[in-house]
């Protein structure tokens, strides 16, 4: 088994290979043009502020945020979300990650085809996949009809619609998830394939013990990606459902943007920072369990 | 024509980068939303304007209409990056972009003068008039199908009880009585605010009241009742078996052929429904949501957009002429000449052509009578709350009952009203 | 039967993959040949008439030509800023992997507070305004570097710990200086991962919408996803043409694709051969 060498060897700073500026252009950029705002953001989240004139309100815009009737069926419909499309996306990029570098034919064209819909932008997904989610003239429910099967009303249905949902994103982000998986299968050495097999481990024996621990830096980047872009996830859910119908499939990220529209920016800038403490929570342990793997590796 | 052209080629060749305007002429930016109605009457406009006054050129800059493109004109006329003109709605959403801060008043100029005063309290804030009417005024209430009527041997109804009726028998010759489009969720909000010239005639100043937080939906009963017949719609299986999934288009295309025989809808999509269905046009008829008393029928009113100039313009000189222009009785004409006649305009003088579509006929005459008209509630008091749609799509799709969600609704508002800082919340 | 079985899986998967991944492509198609009635309907019902070379034109001409303005500017915006992203995330990647410092664990949190924080819009657009960056293209690219600078980070990180360090000894032994050691010898070992980003984020970057409509606005600055609005409003959409914009500007993503596709099989046979 190989392990990734760590250099415990304290490393002179000057003329060390490997300089520290250069994080200054990525840096410089990042700070001015995404940390400055967002500090800002700070500021106005307590304040009323109407983009005209702010008045400074101390909290209660955090707590008039939090008694938002939704919020909490918001909560339990973000971390739904996040969570199954994170692991679908994860168990089925992973599959066909494996699949597609496998000896299988036309390996190129399935390739393209499982990438394409990434190509469309989220607003043409959106619209395609709700007109074919249609109750009654969808195609999804006309070929079930042809089976004998009563479809349901996938995106109006209170019940179902953040799953409908939920699914278009696996379909629209596992293409993505492969991709990434299969950059790491490759670079998979093929000799402790052939080795296994001299031994005469078995298919399974050969991902468990090769494919899977090697595989590693690839799947926590698909999970923590998956995970924080279903967290923050809105621009799908927005042109599918617009939460609804009603606000069943609501997200705090939904909630969120109804607030700035609705022009309460005070009140959507302390959502925000009610959401990234959120995501902080979830998403660090995530991060610190991926990373303590690594180092054992 | 060409003048634009060259800029473009001029645009996608170098970079894209360089302003390019032309030595002696001055461009007037316009920020319009997207309906395609809209673009088409003022591109005619436009031109007329252009061919009027050689030296200015107008160049329409499009954006997303609904709460996006709200935001987008909040946020250009806070950071002073306003088009030189631009469209916008009237009474509370006018009220919400803070126009004595940002807006050029008009008062003063000799082309308010042609503008009709019902307009002109829904682009007034303190002193001062900031808007020009850019369409005619729409009614809210419910389109029917007139070969279904015919059909069935029904009657207007003047009447709640004798709508609901005849929703039923039509259901019973095994039809859709109402349409509901609750994909386009603003859709779901007509029953409601339909409904405010039937509240105003039982409680006068509710309006005032409603602003001052002495009045609410839930306790008023009047009010109520908005809610309370997009329930019994519901509860009476009228609707058509998609509503949750339905569009706007989706309706009007069920109430030109007749898959339904109501659409609770403005008037403004007869302009849709004679882009979509011209040869549907004759069958589309139109009627005020009616109240409980039969006696007294009347027609909910809605102000078209207004089209204002931003203090940051540069050119204000040019941007009145534009607004002269608009507010003149040759842009109404090219109005109609482009997407025909909607309903009465705003503008003194302005007459309609003797043949207009039926659903327009119709409409005319809750206007001529008197007193048969209430402006909607959002054109009397600042405050609508932002999720009425969601929660009209709720009590219309019977996940929650009328009074909840009127609840619901009151609670809503408050966020507004305290946002705008009104006394007493 | 050793040379059957990828053939059957392959043709099996093929068919899988088509109904899963192609139908909705298939549907645009199918909408955006048709006329507006038709169009408005939204099923699957092949057309009475196509009318493709009409919409087709209609489409291309809307708002004096403004679809081929679009295709310009989002293609600037595109190129610049991908480019931007792989050099200083590979810089930062790289730094970050091979190098323990005091600093390390302030950037690994930055990256992670880029990847999870809503960006704030209105204060960002006074702060462009203060620079002189509101409203033009320079400004625009600089915005998506920094919005998307997370995740190329990330994906570098990732990918060069599988680089074997003793090429970085090799290379100093033989006397590069850093600069030379990261762009001769680094950047060209992370070809498979540098495809990734450039695929990914070019896409990304060229299908944004939120963005641009609020840091870019301006009729000469309109970019391709703004173009769709063109044909739908709050009260009327010309399905016919919005899905046939849809298709349209679906093309210089796939072009982007399908020229980097070999290269991403390529990448990957030389990573292999490497380890």
């Amino acid at each position: 088994m190989p392990t990734a060498q760590i250099e415990k060897k304290p490393r002179k700073t000057s003329g060390s290979p490997y300089p520290l500026w250069f994080f200054l252009p990525a840096g410089v950029i990042y700070g001015v043009l995404f940390l400055v705002p967002t500090f800002a953001s700070l500021y106005f989240s307590l304040t009323r502020w109407n983009l005209f004139n702010s008045t400074f309100i101390g909290f209660e815009n955090f707590l008039s945020f939090v008694q938002e009737p939704f919020l909490i069926k918001g909560l339990i419909n973000t971390v739904i979300f996040a969570v199954s499309t994170a692991l679908l996306k994860t168990i089925i990029g992973l599959a066909l990650g494996i699949l597609l570098t496998s000896n299988i034919r036309m390996r190129g064209l399935l390739r393209t085809i499982a990438f394409f819909p990434i190509l469309v932008s989220t607003i043409g997904i959106g619209i395609t996949f709700a007109v074919m989610m249609h109750p009654t003239r969808g195609i999804i429910n006309v070929s079930l009809e042809l089976i004998g099967i009563d479809g349901p009303g996938w995106l109006t249905d209170p019940t179902l619609a953040l799953y409908s949902v939920a699914f278009v994103e696996v379909w629209r982000g596992v293409g993505l998830a492969s991709v990434i998986f299969i950059a790491g299968l490759v670079s998979i050495p093929r000799d402790y394939y052939e080795a296994a097999r001299i031994d005469g481990a078995t298919k399974w024996q050969q991902f468990k013990r090769i494919t899977l621990p090697l595989v590693q830096p690839a799947t926590a980047t698909v999970m923590i990606l998956s995970f924080v872009y279903g967290l923050r996830s809105f621009e799908l859910i927005w042109t599918m459902t617009k939460g609804g119908p009603g606000f069943s499939s609501d997200v705090i990220a939904s909630v969120i943007y109804k607030q700035y529209q609705a022009g309460f920016y005070g009140l959507s800038t302390a959502g925000n920072v009610i959401l990234f403490i959120l995501i902080a929570v979830m998403v660090m342990p995530l991060v610190a369990y991926f990373n303590r793997r690594e180092v054992d590796l | 024509m060409t003048i634009r052209l060259n800029k473009l080629l001029l645009g996608t060749t170098a970079a894209g980068l360089i302003a390019t305007a032309a030595a002696a002429e001055t461009e007037l930016t316009f920020l319009v939303d997207v309906a395609p109605d809209t673009i088409a009457v003022f591109e005619a406009i436009i031109d007329a304007f252009e061919a009027q006054n050689p030296d200015i050129t107008v160049e329409i800059e499009t954006r997303p209409s609904g709460g996006e493109g709200d935001n987008i004109v909040k946020t250009r006329l806070a950071t002073g990056e306003m088009t030189d003109v631009f469209l916008y709605n009237t009474g509370s959403l006018f009220q919400a972009i803070n126009p004595e801060n940002f807006l050029v008043p008009i008062t003063d100029q000799p082309y308010a003068d042609n503008i009709i005063d019902s307009f002109l309290q829904t682009v007034t804030a303190g002193e001062n008039v900031y808007g020009v009417p850019t369409s005619t005024a729409m009614g809210g209430g419910i389109f029917y199908n007139i070969p279904i009527y015919e059909q069935l041997g029904l009657e207007v109804p003047t009447s709640w009880e004798a709508f609901m009726a005849n929703n039923q028998a039509i259901k019973d010759a095994g039809m859709v009585a109402v349409a509901q489009t609750y994909r386009d969720t603003w859709t779901s909000q007509l029953f409601v605010l339909s409904d405010y010239y039937n509240i105003q005639a039982d409680v006068p100043d509710f309006a005032e009241l409603y602003t001052m937080n002495e009045a609410k939906i839930a306790t008023t009963p009047a009010a109520l009742r908005g809610f309370e017949k997009l329930q019994e719609v519901y509860e009476g299986g009228f609707l058509n078996e998609d509503f949750g999934a339905a569009t706007f288009d989706d309706g009007l295309r069920m109430l030109a052929n007749g898959e339904a025989a109501h659409y609770p809808m403005l008037t403004f999509a007869v302009g849709a429904i004679q882009a979509t269905y011209p040869e549907r046009l004759n069958d589309v008829g139109f009627f005020a949501q009616p109240g409980d008393d039969a006696d007294n029928n009347g027609l909910t009113v809605w102000m078209p957009s207004g089209l204002y100039i931003p203090q940051s313009s540069e050119n204000q000189e040019e941007a009145h002429k534009f607004l002269a222009f608009v507010a003149s009785v040759e842009a109404c004409d090219i109005q109609t000449a482009t997407i025909g006649a909607q309903g009465p305009y705003l503008i003194k003088g302005c007459t309609l052509p003797d043949e207009v579509p039926p659903a327009v006929a119709d409409l005319l005459p809750y206007f001529q009578d008197g007193g048969q008209t209430a402006p909607a509630l959002e054109f009397l008091s600042p405050i609508k709350g932002p999720a009425l749609e969601q929660i009209t799509v709720e009590v219309g799709s019977g996940i929650r009952n009328a009074l909840d969600g009127a609840e619901l609704y009151d609670n809503d508002v408050r966020k507004q009203a305290q946002q705008l800082g009104l006394p007493n919340w | 039967m050793k040379q059957l079985r990828p053939a059957i899986l392959g043709c099996i998967t093929l068919v899988v993959f088509c109904v899963i991944f192609v139908v909705p492509f298939f549907f645009i198609a199918l909408q955006a040949v048709k006329d507006r009635q038709g169009s408005s309907l939204l099923n699957f019902s092949w057309p009475s008439e196509t009318q493709l070379w009409q919409n087709l034109v209609d489409v291309v001409q809307a708002r004096d030509y403004q679809l081929l303005l679009a295709y310009f500017n989002s293609t600037v915006i595109t190129v610049f800023s991908v480019t931007g992203l792989v050099i200083f995330a590979a810089m930062v990647g790289y730094v970050l992997q091979r190098r323990p410092s005091k600093w390390n664990k302030y950037v690994n949190f930055a990256v992670l507070a880029g990847l999870m924080i809503p960006p704030a819009v209105v204060p960002t657009i006074w702060l462009l305004q203060q620079i002189g960056l509101f409203k033009t293209i320079h400004g625009m690219i600089l915005i998506e570097i920094a919005y998307n600078l997370s995740f190329s980070i990330l994906l570098y990180r990732a990918f060069i710990a599988t680089v074997p360090r003793d090429l970085d000894e090799a290379a100093r032994i033989d006397g590069a200086k850093p600069l030379q050691l990261f762009f001769r010898v680094i950047l060209p070992l992370l070809k498979p991962v540098t495809v990734t980003n450039i695929v990914v984020q070019s896409i990304a970057i060229f299908n944004d919408f939120t963005n641009p409509l609020y840091y870019l606005p301006g009729k000469d600055n309109v970019t391709v996803q703004l173009t769709l609005y063109n044909f739908q409003s709050q009260f009327s959409t010309q399905y016919h043409l919005l899905f046939m914009n849809i298709l349209l500007v679906t093309i210089p993503p796939l072009i982007v694709f399908i020229f980097f596709n070999k290269q991403i099989v390529e990448g990957m046979t030389a990573g292999a051969v490497k380890g």
